[in-house]
């Protein structure tokens, strides 16, 4: 069963959260991950295999660099999903 | 007299089996209280392991740091952190330029956990589910290298590798870089987070660990004629060294002298020491030479004594043999009786022992000695501290490690 997007920007939200120590509420959809939430590059790899485990995606290394904002994660997720 | 370049101790931390802070590892040291414990695992049911206790960390590291740090350090750099942070502050958090910084802060091993868990995930999951911090968590430059960050100190960031003798060889080169100019406070110690079941194991089978499952308190007993390994343990000390010019212009609170560092080694086998003790004699002797100490200054040794026979014994040989007659005065500790055996923190936590020995000239006890061996040559503080002179006064720590590895540490009074 796929995920919606709130639920995905609820589990990103966690991941984050976990790795950066921010609360889970700082992370929007409209949040930039290196400007807003100051994750750099490995931390950025840290999220991105997280994320994959807990939504059962693939995010290829090429893909990573497209997905400025928490948004373009959560909707490349989503899509990712089909 | 003290020279500008003369090296001085101005900050201490530690987080250990006995305490989460040095002060509280040091009250306990006197107290003569053990760090042994039985461990809260199934290794022993599920790997066959036959040892169940270590000197495990009184204070988990994740009610000290914040979450993000846990999960982006391997326990050896957790435990500097929290060490090196109460240095820093102990030491008055001395505002110097970071050009002027050094870090040094060692480990035997390095990140094992990581290095095992993350072998696990490979084999379990694939390489894709193989953490991106897995490296600089792995790496054994790791603790040194977030200290270093932690602080600023960009004079340079080392960690020496030599088994158990890491954590002293650490503060001797901390030592180096302030007398040859090269910075002029060092942030230096060791660490050492290796209670996992495949170091457990192995040491195991190189028989060097106590099998006191029956009485993990009273298992490390150097010098002992019951004595059968020493006792696993983890954790990191960390010190603040600085020149004494450095010191005095901010009018630090002082608590010694690093006045002496010997080094060699033994050339000799992997892992036992040279029967003759001639690698461990010429640290020693080197040492009292750096520091211009003669064998009358010395009262006090913290010697390297882990509880295993062939090594207490060499050492106390080898005393006898650099001080002669002046050996039936010194005050012998083997503070491992309570710590466990840090490996590469051990030097560290040694030397923070010698430190506040010398500065409140009282020296630690060593417990479980029952029935003394008969072949000690040297006097040694049993189950009570002992008080030391009044006046000028030295001490050494010594620590050895597998390779060969020498290094005398020689402690004066401020």
């Amino acid at each position: 069963m796929a995920y919606t997007a709130s639920e995905i920007l609820e589990g990103l939200a966690e991941i984050v959260a976990e790795e950066t120590g921010l609360p889970t509420d700082a992370v929007a959809s409209e949040k930039s991950f290196t400007d807003d939430l100051d994750i750099d590059s490995l931390s950025m790899m840290t999220i991105v295999t997280h994320a994959e485990d807990k939504f059962g995606v693939r995010i290829p290394d090429d893909e990573v660099k497209n997905l400025t904002t928490v948004g373009d994660a959560v909707s490349f997720i989503e899509g990712a999903q089909a | 007299m003290t020279a500008s370049r003369d090296v001085v101790v101005t900050g201490l931390g530690a987080t250990t089996p006995l305490a989460g802070d040095a002060p509280s590892t040091w009250a306990a040291a006197l107290a003569g209280q053990s760090g042994a414990r039985t461990m809260d695992n199934d290794w022993s049911e599920k790997y066959e392991i036959p040892v169940t206790f270590a000197a495990t960390i009184k204070v988990d590291p994740s009610e000290v740091l914040p979450r993000p740090e846990i999960k982006r350090m391997d326990p050896s750099a957790q435990y500097a952190m929290i060490a090196a942070r109460e240095a820093w502050q102990d030491a008055g958090a001395p505002e110097v330029d970071g050009e002027r910084l050094g870090a040094v802060v060692s480990s035997g091993i390095g990140g094992i956990w990581t290095t095992l868990d993350g072998w696990d995930v490979l084999r379990e999951r694939g390489a894709r589910r193989v953490l991106p911090m897995t490296v600089p968590m792995l790496m054994p430059n790791s603790p040194v290298a977030y200290v270093s960050l932690e602080f600023g100190a960009q004079a340079g960031a080392h960690s020496l590798v030599s088994a158990c003798a890491s954590g002293a060889e650490a503060i001797g080169y901390g030592i180096d870089m302030i007398r040859n100019g090269r910075a002029d406070v060092v942030v230096c110690g060791g660490t050492e987070a290796t209670i996992h079941p495949m170091p457990i194991a192995a040491f195991c089978a190189s028989r060097t660990l106590s099998l006191r499952n029956d009485d993990p308190a009273g298992a490390s007993r150097p010098y002992d004629v019951d004595r059968d390994g020493f006792v696993i343990g983890e954790g990191a000390a960390v010190l603040v060294l600085e020149s004494a010019e450095h010191a005095a212009a901010r009018g630090a609170r002082v608590y010694a002298k690093l006045s002496g560092v010997g080094l060699s080694s033994d050339a000799y086998h992997i892992t036992s020491p040279d029967p003759d003790g001639k690698g461990q004699v010429a640290a020693m002797r080197r040492a009292l030479a750096d520091a211009g100490v003669e064998g009358r200054d010395v009262v006090h040794i913290n010697a390297h004594a882990t509880s295993t026979k062939v090594g207490d014994l060499t050492e106390t040989r080898s005393i006898r043999t650099v001080l002669g007659s002046e050996t039936d005065h010194v005050r012998l500790s083997a503070t491992k009786s309570m710590t466990g055996h840090l490996l590469g923190g051990a030097g560290a936590l040694e030397t923070l022992f010698a430190v506040k020995a010398v500065h409140e000239r009282l020296a630690p006890p060593t417990i479980n000695v029952a029935q003394p061996d008969p072949e000690l040559q040297v006097p040694l503080v049993r189950d009570t501290p002992a008080q030391l002179p009044d006046g000028d006064i030295a001490a050494i720590n010594n620590s050895f490690g597998f390779g060969g590895h020498n290094v005398a540490l020689v402690v004066t009074n401020a």
